[in-house]
């Protein structure tokens, strides 16, 4: 279960001066937040400024320190933070700080290649409920095992993109040339292990820049090369490379991720409280699959291990189809569990509708609601929405726990006078709630029920077809 | 004082007065203050210059202080940050890694799917689902004693999306050619019947003839079998009761009962002639153990009843279902006992997104995409616990069994070198 922190044991570290600084009334009211997590603690600028709280803020940061450490890289506008769990069920508070996905490229591309794949990462956009979901950055490997090589291609991407990116080697010469590039951009170093730690600690403390730590397979050498990096070198900026198998044996490693978060937030142990970094890009190795298979297996080893607590993944392929699943369940798995997915029932206008304009049911899943809005606002089409209260699900499942009834559409047409509203007397149903248009008919006496489509996308096709000026009257005034 | 201790002192003082550096290790200096006195130099253009070191004793940082002595006085002068210490030779601490000890002591039912000539039925095998201990691939916990089960979705009339539609051509017009197409050519081992159009919103197609449906499936596949009704909580009780009967010793799963029908009464025949049952809860893990316990009481034991906690597609829902489904589970195995079932899921549901239907060409192929969503929306589900998939794409079903094949399986440790080639290699 989590740690639950209660406010006054964060209140007396505060400065307690109720400057509202933070945006917040009083220095209670910071910690009340804070302890739910919805303000970060660098919102206090006295606490961080003055160097009279500097053992308060020590202690403040060792008290709300989150099992997995917050770990940041790259720069602002694109910093993303990642870790930062309390929990490992989702149900029992809201997964924090959205996994980050990177795509990786190599120096030994071709100019041409590195750009395209560059810009697919600037410009990948796909609009979910109003909502942008993109990628987070780039993962650059060195194949050449050359430093001047890797650095110079480190500078070209510097120049394509401002988005974070994760230099990949296991060579300190390579990492350190390329560092003494980027530096500035704070990228994440691609990895100390059990052969190369000591340099590559040397470079996260020179160059101030967050590292990996990689133990393939091996979770006995995790722990010690953390608890090494901490106690020999202070390193506390760190995120953990379990290793990812490919084929069959990727259920080890979802096993494995499983059983170290498990270990770092349910046993506390402290040296496994770092975000968990998974590479979906192994299949990519695999010399016997097509291309289209391993950008299906990739695709769904990327959401397995979203599932299972991996804080960042890098995968390879730049095709959109099997990107998409991964960015969709992202934005799904960190939603806040405790609040329904749901909008107000009741009638809702879309444009300007008058008594001619169709009237649409649906229910008030909010996804639903959304998605009908935005394809016919979209479709330029003034329409009245009756939205039922399936309880927050979609029409297809309401019907089927009769939660979208007859009884339910027929009270709403009542309370909410449509009688009066339309002249036409047309009730458009959602395609999914079909088998309900006979119960319906008999319900609303004088009325037409219409059975629409089951994708809203296509609303508009049906409209253009049924909605005619001459039996329901002209759609607008104008 | 002594003569000879006298005369040890001064010779200790003529020594310092010669010395470049004095190092005092293991003297205690007992006093409030400690002054040092400088003798300047002589030429006041050429200060001297005194570092004065104070190191604690545990090797924790020290601090230098440059004094600068003229005759003009005495001054502090700041030092410029020491050199950084030559790394000190450091070792790697070797610590173990111990896999968490979990507080499970639940354990989920087992139920038989199918029934062979010799348990009375006419299948060619069985198929166990349930009977785990721990969270889906909490593998350093167990290994579960049944992988996870998928079928493959056969509908009673042609009601499939197009990339389904076009894979199965002209059988998608006869259940009984679907079923032997989804076994024979596309490997499916068990079959989930869906009788959609017995729903009298949609053919209420009769009872008696959603048997001869029935009838024709079993003769053309010998795979176990769901069979799943109208959804209407009235008209499935008579079609349970009468396809219970002609089905008896098949060891059929009956899909679904839910709480707003009459469950003693849809219970009772499957009960009798030794079925399985699915019960259908939406979203809410009350309602599950309500149904669970209603199902319970009406005569069916543990082993007889697999709980779907209803699927919402990826994008629509799914994380919704996605912590019930994890939340029954950890009940389950934390002790309560009505969820000690198996669970299920309609993954098929997943073609209810836009993004599996879509023909929008810049979000790719959709022969693809549409059965990458269906497995996504399973493996998120088989995540949370569930143990068996009705599915509707042959390839994502094949997804499934892969994972499912794997549990099975010697599978190879993650060698260091393969793994790392990860960063070194062209692809």
């Amino acid at each position: 279960m989590p740690k639950r922190l209660n406010p006054l044991q964060v209140y007396r570290y505060l400065p307690q001066t109720n400057c509202g600084e933070c945006g917040e009334k009083s220095c209670m009211a910071f910690a009340s937040k804070l302890i739910e997590r919805e303000v970060s603690v660098e919102k206090c600028k006295p606490l961080f400024r003055d160097p009279r709280y500097a053992s308060k803020l020590k202690e403040l940061l060792k008290l709300i320190r989150p099992p997995v450490k917050e770990v940041l890289f790259g720069v602002p506008p694109h910093e993303v933070k990642i870790g930062g769990k309390d929990v490992v069920y989702r149900h029992e508070w809201t997964w924090r700080f959205q996994t980050a996905i990177m795509i990786d490229i190599h120096d030994e591309m071709d100019e041409d290649e590195i750009s395209k794949r560059v810009k697919f990462v600037n410009e990948f956009k796909y609009i979910r409920i109003g909502k942008e979901l993109t990628l987070d950055g780039l993962a650059i490997r060195c194949v050449s095992g050359i430093p001047e090589k890797f650095a110079k291609v480190v500078s070209r991407v510097m120049k394509l993109t401002s988005k974070p990116f994760i230099l990949c080697s296991y060579d300190p010469n390579v990492l350190e040339e390329a560092l003494i590039v980027a530096k500035d951009r704070k990228p994440l170093i691609y990895a100390a292990n059990e052969r190369n730690w000591k340099d590559v600690a040397n470079l996260s403390i020179k160059y101030k820049c967050p590292l990996v730590v990689s133990a393939p397979g091996n979770p006995d050498l995790l722990r010690s090369l953390v608890k090494s990096l901490k106690e020999h070198f202070g390193l506390d900026d760190l995120v953990l490379d379990p290793g990812t198998n490919l084929g069959d044996s990727i259920i080890d490693t979802i096993s494995l991720f499983s059983a170290l978060r498990y270990a770092a937030i349910e046993e506390g142990d402290e040296l496994l409280g770092y975000p968990l970094l998974g590479v979906p890009a192994v299949i990519w190795l695999d010399k016997e699959k097509s291309p289209e298979e391993k950008a299906y297996i990739e695709s769904i080893i990327a959401s397995s291990l979203m599932s299972r607590y991996a804080d960042i993944l890098i995968m390879h392929s730049t095709d959109v189809w099997p990107i998409l699943p991964v960015i969709v369940w992202r934005d799904c798995v960190y939603t806040d569990p405790r609040v329904p997915p749901s909008v107000k029932p009741g009638l809702y206008e879309i444009g300007k509708p008058n008594e001619n304009s169709p009237l649409l049911v649906t229910g008030n899943f909010a996804l639903t609601y959304y998605l009908v809005k935005d394809d016919v606002e979209k479709a330029k089409i003034d329409a009245w929405l009756l939205v039922i209260d399936t309880e927050g699900i979609s029409v297809e499942s309401a019907v089927a726990g009769k939660k979208f009834t007859s009884d339910k559409i027929a009270e709403a047409v009542q309370e909410f006078n449509l009688a009066e509203k339309v002249k036409h007397k047309t009730i458009i149903l959602p395609g999914y709630a079909a088998r309900l248009s006979g119960e319906l008919e008999d319900m609303l006496k004088d009325w037409r029920v219409f059975v629409g489509p089951r994708d809203s996308a296509n609303i508009k096709k049906f409209i253009d077809k049924v909605w005619i000026p001459e039996v329901f009257g002209e759609k607008s005034e104008e | 004082m002594e003569e000879h201790k006298r005369k040890a002192f001064k010779d200790l003082l003529n020594l310092i007065s010669e010395a470049e550096e004095i190092e005092l290790t293991d003297v205690v200096i007992d006093a409030d203050e400690l002054t040092v006195t400088f003798i300047p130099p002589q030429a006041p253009q050429m200060p001297g210059y005194f570092k004065l070191t104070l190191e604690p004793l545990t090797g924790a940082s020290k601090l230098e202080l440059l004094v600068e002595a003229s005759p003009q006085g005495v001054r502090l002068i700041s030092l410029p940050p020491a050199p950084p210490a030559k790394p000190k030779p450091v070792e790697l601490i070797k610590v173990k890694f111990e896999y968490p000890k979990l507080p499970f002591k639940g354990k989920i039912a087992e139920v038989t799917i199918g029934a062979t000539k010799s348990e009375g039925g006419t299948r060619s095998h069985i198929i166990k689902v349930g009977g785990s201990s721990s969270m889906p691939f909490f593998l350093f916990a167990e290994t579960p004693p049944n992988p996870m089960v998928a079928t493959l979705d056969v509908f009673d009339m042609p009601s499939a999306p197009r990339p389904v539609r076009e894979i199965y051509g002209d059988a998608i017009n006869d259940p009984a050619e679907w079923a032997r197409v989804a076994v024979e050519k596309f490997g499916a081992d068990i079959i989930s019947l869906h009788l959609i159009s017995t729903d009298p919103g949609i053919k209420d197609t009769p009872v008696s003839e959603a048997a001869k449906v029935v009838e024709n499936v079993l003769q053309a596949v010998k795979v176990p079998l769901i069979i799943g009704g109208s959804g209407d909580p009235e008209k499935d009780v008579k079609l349970f009761t009468k396809l219970a009967e002609v089905t008896a010793g098949e060891r059929i799963v009956f899909n679904s009962i839910t709480l707003d029908m009459n469950i003693e009464k849809a219970v009772k025949p499957i009960k009798e002639h030794g079925h399985d049952v699915i019960a259908l809860a939406f979203i809410d893990i009350n309602q599950a153990k309500d149904l669970c316990r209603k199902a319970m009481e009406a005569g069916l034991p543990k082993n007889r009843i697999i709980l779907d906690p209803t699927t919402g597609a990826l994008g629509y829902g799914i994380e919704y279902s996605f912590s019930i489904m994890e939340r029954i589970r950890l009940s389950a195995l934390l002790g309560e006992e009505v969820l000690q079932v198996p669970m299920c899921s309609a993954s098929s549901n997943a073609w209810a997104a836009r993004e599996a239907r879509s023909k929008d060409p810049s979000l790719g192929p959709r022969e693809i995409r549409g059965p990458l969503w269906e497995v996504s929306t399973a493996i998120i589900a088989l995540l949370a616990g569930t143990d068996l998939f009705m599915m509707l794409h042959p390839r994502a079903m094949r997804t499934i069994r892969m994972f499912a094949e794997a549990l099975k399986k010697v599978r190879k440790p993650l060698s260091e070198a393969g793994y790392e080639s990860w960063v070194t290699a062209k692809y």
